[in-house]
Formats: C-alpha cells, structure tokens, sequence
C-alpha cells in the first residue's frame, strides 16, 4: 500500500514543479519571518527574487549543526514560540543541546511521513504496533506515534527499556511492526534468549530501524535472530525526526519524502554537488514546514542518491543506507575510519558479537593507536591461550584489510560493553586533538 | 582415563580472579591445583576442582566465561628425574604437550602432573604401555 500514491509516485517533471514552487514560498517565507534567515540572506547576497525553481537551491547558504548551538535554544524559529506546538532536544552528545520546534502544521506532515514510511515498509491500517523508540524529547518514540495514529495502526507506546517487559508484552500482544533502534533489537534478542524465548518464533513480521546508521551485516543479524523483515528509517530532528527517508520491502535504498524533504549530495570538501551516485554528505532542506525550516541542512551522513525507480512502484529518490558520518568518522594515523566498517567485518566473523567499542589514544609520540574491544563469544573460548590470541590476530588481520590501518584487537567478556537503549556509544576518543 | 579441568576466561582488570575464587569458595567447592596462563590483555586461569560441573555452573552464574577441559593426570615420584621419565615416554611416541604442570596432593609423596595433549587418548595409550600410573578421578575425590 502506497500512503500518498498522488505525491510519492510522481514523474520526474512533476516533483520538479511541485518542489520548485514549494522551495520558492519557504524562501519567501523565511525570508519574511526568520531574523536568522534574513540576516544569513543577506550576509550571503542573495534574495527570495533569485529562487525561481528548485535548481536555484546551490545559491543559497547552508546550514549546519553549529547553528542550531549558537541560537540555543529558539533562535531559529520563524513562528512567535506560543505558535509552537511542541519542542525537541537533541541528545547532545557533543556541545550544547540542540532545540527543534513544531508548528502544527509540522505536527502534521511529521505524522504523514511517518505514516508514509510505515507503509512504505509493509504496514497496513490494524496492524498493531509496538513502538520501542524512547519517547520524550528524542524524536524516535513520538514521531512513530503521530504516524502510526494517523495511518490506523494499534499501537503500543513500550517507550525503550524495561526489556523483560516488553518481551512479555511481545508474545501476549502479538503486534506485527517493531519499531526501536537495530541495537535495541540486538540487546532484546539476547535478554530473549536469556529468557528461553524463541526469538524466530514471534510475532513481528517488520521491524521499522533508525536512529543509528548500521549495516548490511547488521540487518542479516537481526533478521537471523527475530525472522522479521529489518528495514532502515532515516530521518534527524533538525529535518523533522524520522520518516525523512524509510526502505521499502525490495531494500534497495530509503525512498526520501522529496516533495517535502529536498535532498542534494555533496562533496565536504568542496561544498559542490557530487557526481551522480557519487557518495558524498546528505543536504536537506524542508520546503513545507513553518515552525522552522531550515535551508541547505548539513546532515554530516555520507550516502548516495539514486532517481531510478523503485520496484515497489514509488518514483521518490532513494538514499543509501548511512555509510558513515563526517563527524562520527575517526581519523587514525590519516585515515578515514567508520565504526560501520568494524562492525561489517565483526558480523562476518564466526564467534563474535555485533558488540563492540573502538578506543582511539595517542601514543607519546604522536602515534594514533585504534583498539577495538571485542566480546568473546563463549563457543569460542578456548583453554589455550595462543588459540585466542590467533583469534584475537585474525579479527585484526580482517579490520586492516579493510581499513587500511593496524588495530589492536582485545577480547572482552560477553556482556561487558555496555549495551545501549538508545545509540549505541562505539568510539571512545582519548585523544587530544 | 581424563579427568576434568575447568578453564576461565579472564580480563586483564581488577578483582577478575577475587570474583572466580569468591564465586568457588561460597559455593563450598574446592580448589585442588590450579595455574593462570596469560597474555597483556586477559588470562587463562585452569583449575582442578572437586565438584566441576557444579564449578562450572557457579562461574558462569557469576557471569565469567567458563568451559570444561579433559586432562590427563599422572602420578610421578617426587624426587629427582620423576618428571624426565614421565617425558622421556612422551618424547619416544612423538606426542604433543599444550601445556602442563603439577602439584603434590597432601597424603603421598608422589606428585601429580597434569597433561592438555593434542590427542590425548594417544597419550593414555602410550602412558598405559609404559606403566605409567594415571590418575582417575577418584584417586583425587574429584566427583
């Protein structure tokens, strides 16, 4: 079932009007309500009279996380604040918090993208539900609330946590969608096990995953432990929250909402466009909100961007799976490291968990060294400690051959790395750049 | 004849070994011989106990990684030249050593020396031929 069949399928010409004349009022319109926005227009010379179709977009400025910081936390509105319904903080893991605010009318589009997504993955009206997402002032929980309410589904509002809980409530209920982080998942399939639950004998056909880029590898593992179809949402607050972009059942790529969402690819260093289907940084920029759209929006996820159409019928652009952030990439000894890399190769390893941490430290002498702790599954542990250390060389042998950098790889105890109801932590940074 | 060893899977950080004895102790089983082998990041502590499926179950409920190991456990003299002989044999069939060592039990003045060979029944085969006595679990109160 295709949510929006009028908006989602539609030609190429077609979403290039629709797009242009939707980018043309929101430029107008901040322009007219955002200090912000007038400020940065005219900073960078150009104005609403310049923006005449959705290609004019490469002429107007980006924006990017640090201005979210500097405004904290309601600089950037273009609504008074008690025309905001409703405010989200980011997680704030680097920095200063950062606020978002919903119009109404946001409120709503949240909830039609969602439910866009929803049935993008295979949902229907009476499917019910359990929404695992933390709901609060992370977007996850209450994002796929709204889509959900809105799309007709049964919903169980689990929040995250509470694991034994909602596993019970899994094989009492019997709902048919997850929706959580894909570590989540992982973490509730081990308590599951724990629990002498058979995992592939549930009652969850699909399972809606985001928050946190993972991989290929990571899908087959979760697929493997719960026998339900693993699909990637993608979406971030400063957008909207989730439902930017959501796989189909073909899983060739997340089907961005571009008649609402404007997606472009570039390059970081150069801030041009990248070459078609080149990979290169996610730009956003929301051509229908109101409480406070922002343009140009630096999402710092490395993907790429496809316009062929989808088997599922829908003809909206597709983004890649996350294949990395510019800002969770390590840099060790001048190379580029993605935690999403390590944990490709360690799922792909018989006798390792998807659990992992990866501790970057500078030696004294400027040396950067890259350890990644591993828990040692308990097959296959051995007496003799030379098999474990071969154990130990050949993880590391595999993680070089595909980063291009020396690891050290450590053996932990199962279940020591902590584990995760939201994003999951990977990289400990010692070092002082 | 093997008799069985308990091996745990330990991390190179604090009070890991004072978590496996304490874990032991309270469960009123009781450590006979025991070696740790390591590296920089974690070891490999082996133990001969007497009760050993309920040590291994006691460990892993204290959340370490444990498995059971047969071993093969000899009796040599305790005095000069007692261990040479026992290898001198081993040597002779071409049989491979993992790792040993050895403790002496209270009563007797033998010394037991305990075995991980690669094909261990070999072992038994060409310790048994040269009349070599090998020590059953009962001859430890292993139960």
């Amino acid at each position: 079932m295709i949510f929006n069949e009028k908006m989602e399928c539609l030609d190429a010409q077609a979403l290039k009007t629709v797009q242009s004349e939707r980018l043309v009022n929101t430029v107008s319109y901040l322009h007219k309500n955002s200090p912000f926005y007038q400020k940065r227009f005219a900073e960078f010379g150009v104005s609403p009279k310049d923006i005449k179709s959705i290609d004019d977009i490469v002429k107007l400025p980006f924006t990017i996380k640090d201005d979210l910081r500097d405004t904290y936390p309601f600089g950037l509105l273009s609504k008074p604040l008690r025309e905001i319904r409703e405010v989200h903080v980011s997680s704030g893991t680097t920095g200063n918090p950062t606020t978002v605010g919903y119009s109404k009318e946001d409120i709503d589009l949240w909830s039609e993208v969602i439910a866009r997504s929803l049935c993008c993955g295979g949902a229907v009206p009476g499917d019910m539900i359990q929404i695992a997402y933390g709901y609060g002032l992370f977007t996850g929980g209450l994002g796929l609330h709204y889509g959900s309410l809105l799309l007709g589904l049964t919903i169980i509002p689990c929040s995250s946590g509470q694991t034994k809980r909602q596993l019970k409530i899994l094989q009492d209920f019997k709902p048919r969608i997850l929706a959580c982080t894909p570590s989540y998942s992982l973490y509730m399939a081990e308590t599951a096990h724990e629990m002498g639950i058979d995992t592939k004998k549930i009652s969850w056909d699909i399972g809606i995953f985001g928050a946190e880029p993972w991989s290929e590898a990571m899908r087959k593992e979760i697929e493997s432990n719960w026998n339900l179809q693993a699909l990637d949402i993608y979406g971030l607050s400063e957008i909207i929250g989730p439902g930017v972009a959501n796989e189909c059942q073909h899983k060739t790529g997340l089907h961005v909402q571009a008649d609402v969402f404007y997606p472009e690819v570039i390059d970081p260093k150069t801030n041009k466009p990248a070459a078609p289907g080149a990979s290169g940084e996610l730009v956003l920029t929301p051509i229908t909100k109101t409480g406070m759209p922002l343009i140009r929006y630096r999402t710092r996820d490395i993907v790429t961007l496809t316009y062929d159409k989808c088997r599922c019928g829908r003809t909206t652009p597709r983004i890649s799976k996350i294949l990395g952030r510019t800002d969770d990439m390590i840099i060790v000894r001048g190379i580029n490291v993605f935690p999403s890399q390590i944990e490709e190769v360690l799922l792909n390893i018989e006798g390792t968990q998807p659990h992992y941490q990866i501790i970057v430290d500078r030696q004294k002498g400027g040396l950067d060294d890259l350890e990644v702790l591993v828990e040692l599954q308990e097959s296959f542990f051995s007496d003799e400690v030379k098999q474990l250390q071969h154990f130990e060389q050949r993880i590391a042998k595999e993680i070089e051959s595909v980063l291009s950098v020396g690891v050290k790889v450590r053996l932990v105890e199962p279940k020591t790395i902590e584990r995760s109801e939201g994003k999951a932590k990977r990289v400990i940074d010692k070092r002082t750049l | 004849m093997k008799i069985t060893q308990i091996s745990v899977f330990l991390e190179n950080k604090k009070g890991r070994l004072y978590d496996a004895a304490e874990a032991l102790g309270k469960a009123n089983i009781d450590i006979k011989a025991l070696t740790i082998a390591e590296n920089e990041d974690f070891g490999v502590l082996r133990m001969i106990v007497n009760k050993p499926d309920e040590a291994v179950k006691t460990l892993k409920a204290a959340g370490l990684v444990a498995t059971i190991t047969d071993i093969v456990a000899v009796e040599v003299n305790d005095a000069p030249g007692g261990l040479a002989n026992v290898l001198k044999v081993l040597i002779k069939d071409d049989i491979n050593v993992e790792y040993m060592y050895a403790f002496v039990e209270k009563s007797q003045d033998k010394a037991i020396v305990v075995f991980r060979f690669d094909d261990p029944d070999k072992a038994i085969a060409s310790l048994t031929k040269n009349k070599i006595r090998i020590i059953g679990k009962k001859d430890i109160q292993i139960f």
